[in-house]
């Protein structure tokens, strides 16, 4: 779980937030309600989920409400994983 | 020639196609022209009720529906101007545009009850709020919409004449103050009429209605379509956002008639899924706002072959003005963006060397000025002085716009001379989003630039010089412009200096900046 969370934690910083150290951004920083990522930014980082842990992720999950926090990201991701083995 | 009037599209539709479906929903609610035309004067009298005159402006805030597009019939009905503001974006900006030219209504869906809680005084409007699943707040003052859609219709007296505001858009102002583009009904009237005889539309076509109503790629689909009887389907925000839930909403809809920004064409050819959605049924695919990437252009040119494409250009100050059609194939080598293309024709191009300056030889680069039925009347509330230039015994709008002229292929865009870019179609001023990061106290200088990106189009960066003490974080930085401005405007990067760099005349040095961003991507 903690390896989901520094890969999405790395990708978010590198991409959106250049120049930041990926420590400072915290597991439970709202991303897209605080207006780090863009609806343009979530598609992308929806793609990169999608490519690197070789999951589906439905639009039905990608709503404001399971899809703002790395922490939230990183439990769908382990659960997808888990579903598919 | 008579008096034309937006409502007049409405009228006549009403009664050739009163039983067709104007209005689709994105929550599935539907209105006929006949319930359209009677609900839109039903608000009309509502709004003189309260004291809207010919004349007034009328805010309105609240996600696209039906009800609000019977909102802004209802306003016009009632001889004012409707003034859509962005509902996502901060409520300070909203409160700051509808202030700036005062509405006397405001029609809110209810989620949007903040801006009214501290209005500044002493302008207060009337305030009415738009159906919505949303309960009401009890607290909250204003007419509930089943009231306001109780009232005895309005008459067709009040109506603004041809020369009357129809509408006003709002757009970065580069003193960082939105300003507000006013258009008259014949304004809009003589583009609607000009897509009439290009795009011939029926009462058969379905149109998508992907631009919000304040972003001016709403008027074509707005009125193109209820004037002809067809029917409009509204594309709610989340759908809007979403490549494939936006390409099932086209394919399920059967729509014939797309238009909408180069970016979200891009994102439909890049992660719509296409192939797995049936969208033959569009006949035309219309795009305008940004120069569309000739990568991202061939990709949905090909995804698409039973749709015939154009670029269309203009801005809000003119809507379209030049349009070009896309050739059926791109070829594989071709990278450089299409041209603008031809003048449209109820409208007349002149390319100047500068503002008001002279004609460029035939071919040489200049600024493009337009003149016509098409262009506006001014800024809201704000000083002409510049805005227009006289020659020929016309008065011409500089567009800003950097262009030159071929033979065949009609204006080709080349840039801009000032600090106005496009990004995913909405027009920045840089200096807007400089003077909401002055806001922050961590800042002590900032300087915005825009440089261009491959895939992209445009990258937005911000150089910061805090003040001394706590650095701000790069997160703070992000999350503060978040808060302070739309999503649009949030800049891609945020670099901290110690100081900006300055030219000898102790100006900010933007060249130097676009420097050190070059030298930095050629070390990456």
């Amino acid at each position: 779980m903690d390896n989901i969370k520094d890969t999405l934690r790395n990708y978010i910083v590198s991409e959106y937030l250049p120049g930041e150290l990926p420590a400072n951004l915290r597991d439970d920083m709202p991303l897209r309600t605080s207006g780090i990522l863009d609806s343009m930014a979530t598609l992308s980082l929806v793609n990169f989920v999608e490519r690197t842990f070789q999951i589906t992720i439905d639009a039905h999950e990608t709503g404001i409400e399971d899809f703002d926090r790395i922490e939230d990201i990183a439990r769908l991701v382990a659960r997808k994983q888990g579903s598919a083995v | 020639m008579s008096d034309t009037n937006l409502c007049d599209y409405l009228d006549a539709s009403s009664r050739a196609f009163g039983d067709r479906i104007a209005v689709v929903d994105p929550s599935g609610g539907r209105l006929t022209y006949r319930e359209l035309d009677e609900q839109s004067s039903r608000i009309a009298g509502f709004l003189s009720s309260v004291g809207v005159e010919p004349g007034d402006r009328v805010g309105v805030i609240a996600p696209k529906s039906a009800a609000v597009v019977a909102t802004l019939f209802g306003v016009m009905k009632a001889g004012a101007a409707y003034v859509p503001a962005d509902y996502t974006a901060p409520v300070s900006r909203n409160r700051t545009i509808l202030t700036d030219c005062s509405v006397k209504a405001v029609l809110l869906d209810p989620a949007c009850a903040e801006i009214v809680r501290e209005w500044p005084l002493p302008i207060r409007p009337s305030v009415a709020w738009l159906p919505s699943g949303q309960p009401l707040d009890p607290e909250m003052e204003g007419t509930p919409w089943a009231q306001v859609v109780a009232h005895v219709p309005a008459g067709g007296s009040q109506r603004a004449r041809e020369d009357g505001l129809a509408y006003i858009l709002y757009t970065s102002g580069s003193t960082g103050v939105p300003k507000g583009v006013t258009l008259t009904h014949r304004n809009a009237t003589s583009f609607v009429d000009w897509c009439t005889s290009v795009f011939t539309p029926t009462e058969e076509d379905r149109f998508g209605s992907h631009a919000p109503f304040h972003f001016d790629l709403s008027i074509l689909d707005l009125y193109l379509s209820l004037k002809h009887g067809a029917t409009l389907y509204l594309v709610s925000e989340q759908v809007g956002k979403n490549p494939q839930e936006l390409a099932a909403f086209i394919s399920q809809n059967r729509l014939t008639v797309w238009y909408s920004t180069p970016s979200i064409l891009s994102l439909l050819a890049q992660f719509g899924n296409l192939d797995r959605h049936d969208c033959r049924s569009l006949r035309l695919a219309l795009f305008a706002g940004e120069v569309f990437p000739v990568k991202h252009l061939r990709e949905i040119v090909d995804l698409w072959p039973h749709a015939v494409f154009y670029n269309l250009y203009g801005p809000t100050e003119t809507n379209v003005c030049t349009f070009a059609r896309i050739p059926d194939r791109i070829p594989p080598d071709r990278a450089e963006p299409y041209p603008i293309g031809h003048l449209c024709s109820h409208c007349e191009g002149l390319v100047l060397d500068a503002q008001g300056g002279t004609e460029v030889s035939s071919g040489e680069e200049g600024l493009l000025h337009i003149s016509g039925p098409a262009v506006f009347i001014g800024y809201w509330n704000r000083p002409d002085a510049g805005l227009f230039v006289e020659r020929n015994g016309r008065r011409w709008y500089n567009t800003g716009d950097v262009v030159h002229e071929t033979p065949d292929d009609g204006y080709v865009y080349r840039g801009r001379r000032d600090r106005m870019v496009k990004r995913k179609g909405y027009r920045i001023e840089l200096g807007e989003i400089e003077r909401a990061l002055y806001e922050n106290e961590r800042v002590r200088e900032t300087a915005v630039v825009a440089v261009s990106d491959s895939s992209t189009g445009v990258r937005i960066l911000a150089y910061i010089a805090p003040e001394s003490g706590v650095r701000p974080s790069i997160i703070e930085l992000k999350v503060f412009c978040g808060r302070a401005l739309p999503a649009y405007m949030n800049p891609d990067a945020f670099i901290v200096v110690d100081a900006l760099p300055r030219t000898s005349t102790n100006k900010v040095d933007y060249q130097s900046l676009m420097q050190m961003h070059e030298d930095a991507k050629q070390r990456a």
